[in-house]
């Protein structure tokens, strides 16, 4: 019989690794799971309400609303950022001293603090001192985000693709610049035009790095809140109150807590759902 | 199919060279045959690829000409020139089956479907990837993406030239063997010009109907595998070619006698030294014996000796000078006293690393061996 020694100490390792988990990620969830269940009206007065916020939020209109607006949005962006990140890659120079002012230039708006880029948006944008609206509005545009929910929209699309398309820029280019010379020498040899060595040898190459930031502009985008609050305040109206914005108004504009908390669930459960997908899907196409 | 002609061809990766050191390709002037099987052999850095790539038309040379059959292809894209080129490592198109993987170069040339069809799978057939040809390229194991990359080049029936960049550097010993069997099979079935870069002599030998040897961008030799083992051009052809190499030995000349270390040889044959040279006298491992009896001979002393098999290796000093000796199977060393006899007919004497020309022929004294 074979015997195995049990050393229980290891366990003591784990130990700390645990407790930050527990600390800052299993704690504070449940702590939002507890809410999203119960009512209260006064510190440590709990009544026990079982799915009724739930049940609220997924029948309530406000929520329907900015659900939609969410997915609008990042729809749009990735429409827009994937393709346009991986265009500017390929106008990229692969070699010289261009290479690194480039990048240094790409690199510039991912440095920016995310409320920094609000902030300065809403300047540039105002229509009646900003470069951006003051220049529209000459140019005989009537612009104005703080009162067109259509302006408000492209202004908080743009701000977006200014700040996030280097992120998709920069990965495509490491995909890019991770391919051998050989292939288009290969490609040259055998004839390729430009689009086939794209189809064939740059795109594929560039799968895995695009799977990426695919996933990342997904989340980051799903999760969007300070640009579109500093620039918008979710305005005019409802018009960019996307999901975590309309969150933070029910939570602390209203304190509404369990409707608050019903809400930072569906989010979390709908953001994981996504990725599982995106992950899957893409796992998927990598096998065959 | 072509002759390829190299004209006063030279490059340097440098925009204004000045030096002869700073260029890659030192001036050169060769023509070679259609339907030639050539290797390029040279150490790493020796401007071998430089050379292939110049032929193949992806670098453009800063002086000189390429001439394909006569025709001035020097600033024609590879495409125009009609090459074909398998590179170190295998390139593939990941997304595409290995069957389209063949297909490619044709479908971008506009041949006909039909067409295309028949030589892809004749191609598979000849490649032994019948069995494979609808599976995603990607999966294949290193030596069968690299069937595939030749695959590409000989699925073109009319291409000039082959040209092949260390094509098995990443192939296992054994697959080596076989995919340079089937390049040879190839050869002599398509009868293409092909140019074979590497640094391997073996690979060099056994491949080449003519191996061209380089080193530092310089051609110091082409020639049969023979006669580079028999009348190396160069030191460094005698030192590279051959295991072990060529012993190289500081010597004076006097007409047909090679005095090393205030020992005479008399040579098989008369030379002129040029004023000034440094002269040298090479003689390979396998044309040097341990004398017997009272024959006379260089004394020598012994390092070591090494057994490799069919024969043994004596690593051996001469005055100073290290030797290596192939010992015959079968011959006993005595213990002491040991004298070594050089086979004055493949003798060679070197000015500056060139070989010399004999003047006259010599009436020098001629072991039997």
């Amino acid at each position: 019989m074979i015997t195995k020694t049990v050393n229980q100490k290891a366990w003591f390792l784990v130990l700390p690794v645990l407790l930050i988990v527990a600390l800052n990620a299993i704690i504070p969830l449940m702590t939002v799971v507890n809410y999203s269940v119960q009512d209260t009206f006064s510190p440590g007065v709990f009544f026990f309400e079982g799915t009724k916020w739930y049940k609220d939020v997924l029948s309530s209109p406000r929520f329907h609303g900015a659900l939609g607006r969410q997915f609008l949005y990042t729809a749009i962006i990735l429409a827009i950022e994937i393709p346009l990140g991986v265009l500017v890659a390929l106008a990229m120079p692969r070699k010289g001293p261009w290479v690194s002012v480039c990048l240094v230039l790409m690199a510039l708006p991912l440095l920016i603090p995310w409320n920094v880029v609000g902030a300065m948006w809403n300047i540039f944008a105002l229509p009646d001192i900003g470069l951006l609206g003051y220049g529209l509005n000459w140019l005989g545009f009537d612009y104005n985000y703080t009162q067109q929910p259509v302006s408000a929209w492209m202004t908080v699309v743009l701000m977006d693709v200014w700040h996030w398309t280097s992120l998709v820029v920069l990965l495509a280019y490491a995909g890019l610049s991770s391919i051998p010379d050989a292939y288009y020498q290969a490609a040259k040899i055998d004839g390729a035009s430009s689009f086939a060595v794209f189809r064939y040898i740059q795109l594929p190459k560039m799968k895995r790095v695009l799977i990426i930031a695919l996933l990342l502009r997904f989340m980051d985008s799903f999760m969007v809140y300070t640009e579109p609050f500093v620039l918008t305040g979710g305005g005019p109206g409802n018009s960019t109150t996307f999901l975590s914005i309309d969150l933070v108004k029910a939570a602390i504009g209203e304190f509404n807590l369990g409707i608050a908390a019903a809400m930072s669930i569906l989010y979390f459960l709908m953001t994981l759902l996504v990725c599982w997908v995106f992950y899957t899907a893409m796992m998927r196409g990598e096998e065959s | 199919m072509a002759q390829i002609k190299l004209d006063q061809l030279a490059h340097s990766y440098y925009p204004n060279p000045a030096t002869a050191e700073d260029f890659a390709l030192k001036e050169m002037d060769y023509l070679w045959d259609d339907g030639g099987a050539y290797a390029l052999l040279g150490p790493s850095g020796c401007g071998k690829t430089t050379l292939l790539n110049i032929i193949s038309g992806l670098l453009v040379p800063s002086r000189g000409r390429i001439l394909f059959d006569g025709e001035d292809v020097t600033r024609k894209t590879p495409e125009e020139r009609n090459i074909a080129q398998v590179f170190q490592f295998p390139v593939i198109y990941d997304t595409m089956t290995v069957a389209q993987n063949l297909e490619f170069p044709l479908a971008n040339r506009g041949v006909d479907r039909s067409e295309i069809r028949k030589r892809v799978d004749e191609m598979l057939d000849t490649l032994e990837l019948s069995a494979k040809a609808n599976r995603r390229a990607q999966r294949l194991t290193a030596d069968e993406k690299q069937k595939i990359s030749l695959g590409r080049g000989l699925v073109r029936y009319d291409v000039n030239a082959i040209l092949f960049d260390e094509p098995l550097t990443v192939i296992d010993p054994h697959m080596k063997w076989q995919l340079r069997t089937k390049l040879k099979e190839l050869h002599q079935r398509f009868a293409h010009t092909m140019i074979y870069v590497t640094h391997d002599q073996t690979e060099a030998l056994t491949f080449a109907d003519k191996v061209v040897v380089m080193y530092e961008g310089e051609v110091v030799q082409i020639g049969t595998p023979e006669e580079l083992f028999e009348r190396p051009d160069h030191t460094f052809v005698g030192y590279f070619i051959g295991s072990p190499g060529m012993n190289i030995l500081p010597c004076e000349v006097n007409g047909n006698t090679a005095v090393v270390a205030g020992h005479t040889i008399t040579l098989d044959a008369g030379y002129h030294a040029p004023p000034g040279a440094r002269l040298e006298l090479g003689v390979r491992p396998e044309f040097v014996r341990f004398a017997s009896g009272d024959e006379g001979g260089v004394p020598v002393s012994i390092e070591s000796i090494d057994n490799v098999g069919r024969h043994r290796i004596a690593k051996v000093q001469l005055a100073g000078y290290a030797m290596n000796i192939i010992v015959p199977e079968g011959q006993v060393l005595s213990s002491t006293d040991h004298r070594v006899v050089f086979d004055t007919r493949r003798c060679g004497i070197y000015a500056d690393d060139h070989r010399l020309d004999a003047t006259v022929a010599g009436q020098g004294m001629r072991h039997d061996y």
